[in-house]
């Protein structure tokens, strides 16, 4: 049918930032020891107590096995293959300023469409961009730290605010939590760091830009968020990759603090490599994201627009241990070609009148795999506890596949969970409602598809519910106009 | 403005249409009726293009253009608009988004610039007191949630806005209660002039006697079994459709 064709010009899916920047890289051969750690730590000038943080995962981590509960398939990982650290070369003496970020650098972000100060001043937003594993420049610093705001690469926070790291740092993301979680405790780079005072409201977005450029390189960030009482910010996280022919490693970190009335935002696009139309390359994104609601009133959401990556581990979690605290969860995760994906994620209910509430719009594509996978947990103490989950998931063509796994534990009998999901290919009817008033099939596809992901597309920041409109786009390219 | 010559139809090879012949001329409003399954709905989704309908033989040519080997939306952009019978919602799409787009789809084949957001909303907020439809109508999605008056009522107001050649209304008087069969009524009336046609495709004689037909035919087993005037309808009304088989 000529539906079929539409769909598999839609599959054909080209990755607009596979370009590779050339300049000057320190990398470290590949291999992972004691040793490395050790090299890692030293060449990032941190305290001994963060070197032996790292040591004591690595040995937990080597007496851990990776998780294979999965509905994905991939081939093993060596992870003696890795090169563990990669930076611009010229960046050991860390910038100053924009000035002193080297100019190839800066292309690389225009190319992205980030032109860092250009952007961040037109749109109000403070960017740290890591590359490899350097963060190379913060933009926005001094209007940021008037209000109190601290947002810095996290090696200079290890540097310049040691008692926060030490007092934070794992507390939410436990370096046993997981095979990467713990990998990631004892070889993380670099990645951003974020303290709101109490009673600030963080006057402006703020934005990291990670990118994998060297090759054979994994990635391995570690972001952390505190927002002390009574304050609130909003967080966007962009990725993107070179295309290359062998799968890199993204293992990265999330852990976000929120303290009594406290307000975290969390958004992410998502698009890394996702590797060629028959599979080849792209990244492995097996990344641990917890939030915890620590005070009372707290909340914390996330958001998630992942199109891009060969295999997608992630959960985005809320532990709802402050009274009244709320967690939310909005995804949209697109699955191409033969992209797969196991993401959701987890509601711990602790306190009490907590609430939570889950939307997950699953879009499988070509020979992609998509799998929603929830825990919606209330402990005994969690009176009162609330949650609504909706997974809905869409099919184009007939090679792709969607499954959804809840999960849920409930042992306190005045909670309240709801759980919606729904499976539905796109409609013969729909396509031709919209075809007979004049739009053109890949038209009618876009429209469908964006507005199966509206919910959640409303919850992104304005300027980047647009960015994550055009890539969804691009990631269908031919049906999704 | 259209010619159907010898149109046989089949899906899955049965035979819904069997050599049908029907010529529409410009400014001429038709109306078909017959009994359930007579191929009426049949007729107007392969005249608009719907997959899943085998045209086994026979011709449709719309002001001599060859319709067969188009798409739904060159057909759309040719002037044919399709009044559904069960208008289809598209969640999470607004509707003032989904008839922009349309518009601006007919005008840049038209070679004409597209609408700006100011222009569309003086023209869709014009034609939408004439089909009483309340403004809120704008930011809901496509048809969800609709009541089935509203979507007729939408379907009409679409027809407004893309002023096609060539309308085909498939049983937009069904289910409408009569306030709602008089607005619906009078957005047909306010479209037809010396030049466009319409299709009334119908059961009932209601809808003709607030727009009257030019000619009214019976389908019966995919076949045009009679043709006549408006007295047709009313004949068909009182005596059904055994009448004519």
């Amino acid at each position: 049918m000529a539906n079929n064709k539409v769909i598999e010009n839609i599959v054909e899916n080209k990755y607009k930032h596979g370009f590779v920047t050339d300049i000057e890289q320190e990398q470290f051969d590949p291999g992972l020891d004691e040793d490395v750690i050790i090299r890692i730590s030293k060449r990032k000038g941190e305290p001994e107590f963060l070197k032996n943080w790292r040591l004591k995962a690595f040995s937990q981590w080597r007496n851990m096995k990776e998780p294979s509960w999965q509905h994905l398939k991939y081939h093993p990982i060596n992870y003696q293959d890795i090169s563990y650290f990669a930076a611009p070369k010229n960046q050991k003496d860390a910038p100053k300023s924009l000035d002193e970020v080297d100019p190839k650098l800066l292309e690389t972000y225009d190319k992205l469409g980030i032109p860092l100060h250009e952007r961040a001043r037109l749109a109000g937003v403070a960017v740290d961009a890591v590359f490899d594993s350097v963060s190379v420049a913060t933009t926005f610093k001094e209007k940021l730290s008037e209000a109190g705001v601290i947002f810095c690469p996290f090696s200079d926070a290890v540097k310049k605010y040691p008692e926060k790291i030490e007092q934070y740092l794992g507390s939410v993301v436990p370096q046993r939590d997981n095979f990467f979680a713990a990998l990631n405790s004892a070889v993380f780079s670099d990645g951003s760091f974020v303290y709101i005072p109490k009673g600030v409201r963080c006057p402006m977005e703020l934005s990291t830009y990670f990118r994998i450029n060297a090759n054979n390189t994994g990635q391995f960030e570690r972001t952390l968020i505190i927002a002390d009482e009574d304050s609130h910010v909003s967080y966007l996280e962009g990725c993107t990759a070179p295309m290359r022919d062998e799968n890199q490693l993204h293992a990265a970190v999330v852990e976000l603090v929120a303290l009594d009335n406290a307000e975290i935002k969390y958004s992410t696009v998502q698009n890394w490599y996702p590797g060629d139309e028959n599979g080849i390359g792209g990244i492995y994104n097996f990344v641990t994201k917890r939030g915890d609601c620590r005070g009372k009133n707290s909340k914390i959401s996330w958001t998630q627009v992942e199109t891009g990556s060969a295999i997608t581990w992630k959960y985005p979690s809320c532990v709802l241990r402050g009274e009244n605290s709320i967690g939310e969860f909005y995804s949209v995760a697109l699955t191409n070609n033969y992209q797969q994906a196991d993401t959701g994620t987890k509601m711990i209910h602790i306190g009490k009148n907590t609430s939570s509430t889950i939307i997950s719009k699953g879009i499988s594509a070509g020979f992609g795999e998509n799998s929603y996978r929830g825990l919606v947990k209330v402990l005994p103490t969690a009176n009162n506890a609330r949650n609504y989950t909706q997974c809905d998931s869409l099919l184009l063509g007939n090679k792709c596949s969607a499954n959804t796994f809840p999960y849920i534990e409930a042992k306190n009998n005045s909670s309240k969970i709801e759980h919606e999901a729904s499976t539905s290919k796109i409609s013969e009817d729909q396509l031709f409602y919209c075809r007979q008033r004049g739009l053109s099939e890949e038209d009618s596809v876009n429209l469908i598809v964006n507005g199966f992901c509206k919910d959640v597309f409303k919850k992104l920041p304005m300027e980047f519910a647009v960015e994550a409109q055009n890539l969804l786009n691009v990631s269908l390219e031919g049906a999704i106009g | 403005m259209i010619e159907i010559k010898n149109l046989t139809v089949t899906v899955n090879n049965k035979k819904i249409l069997d050599k049908l012949n029907l010529t529409v001329g410009n400014g001429e409003i038709h109306a078909i009726m017959g009994p359930n399954g007579s191929g009426k709905s049949t007729l107007g989704q392969v005249i608009a293009g719907k997959d899943g309908y085998e045209v086994a033989s026979g011709s449709i040519k719309l002001e001599g253009k060859n319709l067969l080997s188009l798409t739904p939306e060159e057909r759309s952009l040719a002037g044919i608009f399709l009044g559904f019978q069960y208008p289809i919602e598209i969640p999470g799409v607004n509707n003032a988004y989904l008839l922009k787009a349309a518009l601006n789809a007919q005008r840049v084949s038209r070679n004409e610039k597209e609408i700006d957001a100011f222009d569309f909303m003086t023209l869709i907020k014009d034609k939408m007191k004439l089909m009483q439809i309340p403004e809120t109508f704008l930011s809901r999605s496509v048809n969800e949630g609709f009541s089935g008056g509203e979507k007729k009522r939408n379907e009409i107001l679409q027809m407004l806005i893309l002023q096609p050649k060539l309308c085909i209304l498939d049983e937009t008087d069904s289910g409408l209660d009569v306030d709602a069969l008089k607005v619906v009524s009078s957005g047909i009336k306010s479209i037809s002039n010396n030049k466009r046609s319409i299709i009334l495709i119908t059961h009932y004689e209601r809808l003709l006697k607030l727009v009257e037909p030019d000619f009214v035919h019976v389908l019966s087993d995919g076949k045009i079994v009679k043709s006549g005037n408006k007295d047709l309808a009313h004949e068909l009304d009182a005596k059904g459709y055994d009448w004519v088989k």
